[in-house]
């Protein structure tokens, strides 16, 4: 039997979190990242020899556009035991998200005609901010940074992503996009700062894939 | 200056208005360019004010439906342009709240606030850091002949968290320009003393500007210099070293080598330690969660006066919503955040402070540490 979670408690904030860049990764784009904006309801269910699924009803909302909202219901499942496993995630989004084909065509051939290819670092800087032309690179990283967190997480993490330390994208003879990022994970509940490496692959068409990725040392 | 909002409902109309902007100097909002006027979508313009009473003729010769929706525009600009304050001597020239500043400039800071305001502020030394700079809190007292209580706040515990001491600073000032005109205020400054440490891990901020934004802990060595830093907020006499904490200097959360080791920990909690008969509040300010935090992070079991606590912490909460909108959940570390030990908070309250909350300011984690300066004066206005 599923019981409530009050809706401050740290397990619950860990769950919707985890929930949230899951389904970023799974529907975000360059031209679209969703944050979440409210967690109206947890119950959490003890499943004997299998693990704790989490019951959610989550508000979210556009990284670009924060009264663009939607409504969602999710179930999180933390595997008993095995730390190799992700947990489970299923959502259902209970209306529309903006559509972005129109600014995910713009950035597409913007970069598919640069004649070198893209660096960049630090985005955002110290001070919080990301030149205009390179939002959608760290959007990017946002989405992809949710499949990291996603395969990652355990009831005792929280992360977020913290900051990217440097992209360099990857020239391909195919129609895909390729981006090679340093990203800093943020533990919420260890307080770390967890350097990882992401290589992220995008077309408009296809979605955001990140087909190699590892967690580095911190550096002394 | 007037704004119209139109709604082209034929062709006419279109062509008629794009003449018009064609041959007047009107200033289009929406669309950006004439040739984007389409019948049916939104067109906003704004018609500077010669000019207002001959476009409205023009558009009812031309049974063109409008609405003004802003019928002053400088009225507008005005309301929305901070205040100029005609007693600017009372806050440093130019200083601008709503960017961050490097060590240097905020000493500088204090040294001005304190000259500008001396019948209200004076500067103290609390001691020196591991790397010998010198801590200072600034306290704003109104001469009077009664012992007032303390409230104590302290931001930039922790290195990276830069929205705290941009708000120590900003609270400082926003006390200063309205004491004299905010009832509030002055009820406030006649019973009650404001002492303020804008920045308490001083070393750490500093090499958060010039070597690793995302640094937490303080700069002392460890392991022959192998490794630096000590979280101060594990390092506090409360509970000190039992949970939450790392034992290792390579951790976030390295508690250090006993409680108080750290200079800057000492600092703060010899002078506390000596005034706590006179404090009624402690506030320490981080972020990021958007919390207020009640004690205890060492364990579930509730402060004595836990009920007071929490009623007014879910009264702050309120008020701070009430502003922009956002939303502060309120609570005890250890059941909303995680467990830890040896917080600056946690030891407030074990010495006998009645109130003592931790405030973990913007945002809920889209940008984290790294909050961009266009969100400084809500944060501060909010939390103010």
């Amino acid at each position: 039997a599923a019981m409530e979670v009050p809706l401050s408690h740290g397990l619950a904030s860990r769950a919707a979190a985890l929930a949230t860049g899951y389904l970023c990764y799974r529907r975000g784009s360059p031209g679209r990242g969703l944050a979440l904006r409210s967690l109206r309801r947890a119950r959490r269910e003890d499943i004997d020899d299998v693990g704790h699924k989490y019951y959610l009803e989550l508000e979210l909302e556009d990284v670009l556009d924060k009264d663009n909202t939607v409504n969602c219901t999710a179930e999180v499942l933390y595997h008993l035991g095995n730390k190799n496993t992700a947990p489970n995630v299923q959502f259902t989004l209970e209306g529309e998200l903006k559509n972005t084909d129109e600014a995910d065509n713009i950035f597409y051939n913007r970069i598919k005609s640069l004649e070198k290819e893209l660096v960049a670092e630090n985005i955002p800087d110290s001070h919080g901010n990301v030149p205009p032309e390179m939002e959608p690179i760290r959007l990017l990283a946002w989405v992809a940074s949710g499949y990291v967190i996603w395969q990652n997480s355990t009831e005792n993490t929280k992360f977020q992503l913290a900051q990217i330390k440097y992209v360099k994208q990857v020239k391909r003879s195919d129609e895909y996009l390729e981006f090679d990022y340093m990203i800093l994970l943020h533990d919420m509940v260890s307080q770390e700062i967890i350097p990882w490496q992401m290589t992220v692959l995008w077309h408009p068409q296809h979605g955001v894939q990140v087909t190699q990725d590892s967690r580095q040392p911190k550096h002394a | 200056d007037q704004v119209f909002h139109i709604v082209p409902e034929t062709f006419q109309q279109v062509q008629h208005l794009q003449h018009l902007c064609s041959t007047l100097p009107l200033d289009l909002w929406k669309p950006q360019l004439p040739e984007d006027i389409r019948t049916g979508e939104d067109l906003h313009i704004r018609v500077p004010a010669p000019l207002v009473q001959e476009v409205k003729d023009s558009l009812d010769h031309h049974m063109i439906s409008y609405k003004v929706v802003i019928p002053d525009v400088q009225k507008l600009v005005d309301e929305s342009m901070p205040k100029e304050r005609s007693s600017d001597r009372q806050v440093p020239e130019g200083y601008i709240y709503t960017q961050y500043h490097p060590m240097e400039e905020i000493y500088q800071w204090m040294a001005q606030i304190k000259k500008n305001n001396s019948e209200l502020v004076t500067q103290h030394y609390l001691g020196k850091t591991i790397e010998n700079r010198e801590m200072y809190y600034l306290q704003i007292s109104q001469p009077s002949d009664k012992t007032k209580k303390i409230i104590w706040m302290d931001c930039g515990i922790h290195a990276r968290e830069w929205i705290s001491p941009a708000f120590c600073q900003w609270f400082v000032k926003e006390i200063l320009q309205n004491y004299k005109s905010d009832p509030k205020i002055s009820r406030f400054l006649q019973n009650l003393d404001l002492y303020v440490l804008p920045v308490l891990n001083i070393d750490g901020y500093i090499y958060s500007w010039e070597k690793d934004r995302l640094w937490r802990k303080n700069r002392s060595p460890h392991m022959n210099g192998t490794c630096y830093g000590t979280d101060l907020n594990r390092n506090f006499n409360s509970s000190w070293g039992s949970i939450g904490v790392s034992y290792n200097c390579s951790s976030e959360t390295f508690c250090g080598s006993g409680p108080e080791s750290e200079p800057e920990t000492r600092a703060v909690a010899h002078f506390i330690e000596r005034k706590k008969s006179d404090i009624l509040c402690y506030l320490t300010i981080h972020s990021y969660g958007q919390y207020i935090l009640t004690p205890y992070g060492s364990t579930t079991k509730p402060p004595s006066n836990s009920e007071e606590l929490m009623h007014v912490a879910e009264k702050a909460a309120a008020a701070l919503t009430g502003k922009y909108g956002t939303s502060y959940k309120v609570g005890s570390t250890s059941l909303i955040l995680y467990s830890n030990s040896g917080s600056s908070r946690d030891w407030a309250h074990m010495i006998g402070i009645p109130f003592s909350y931790t405030f973990e300011l913007r945002d809920n984690g889209t940008h984290g540490f790294v909050l961009p300066v266009d969100q400084i004066q809500p944060t501060c206005e909010e939390t103010m």
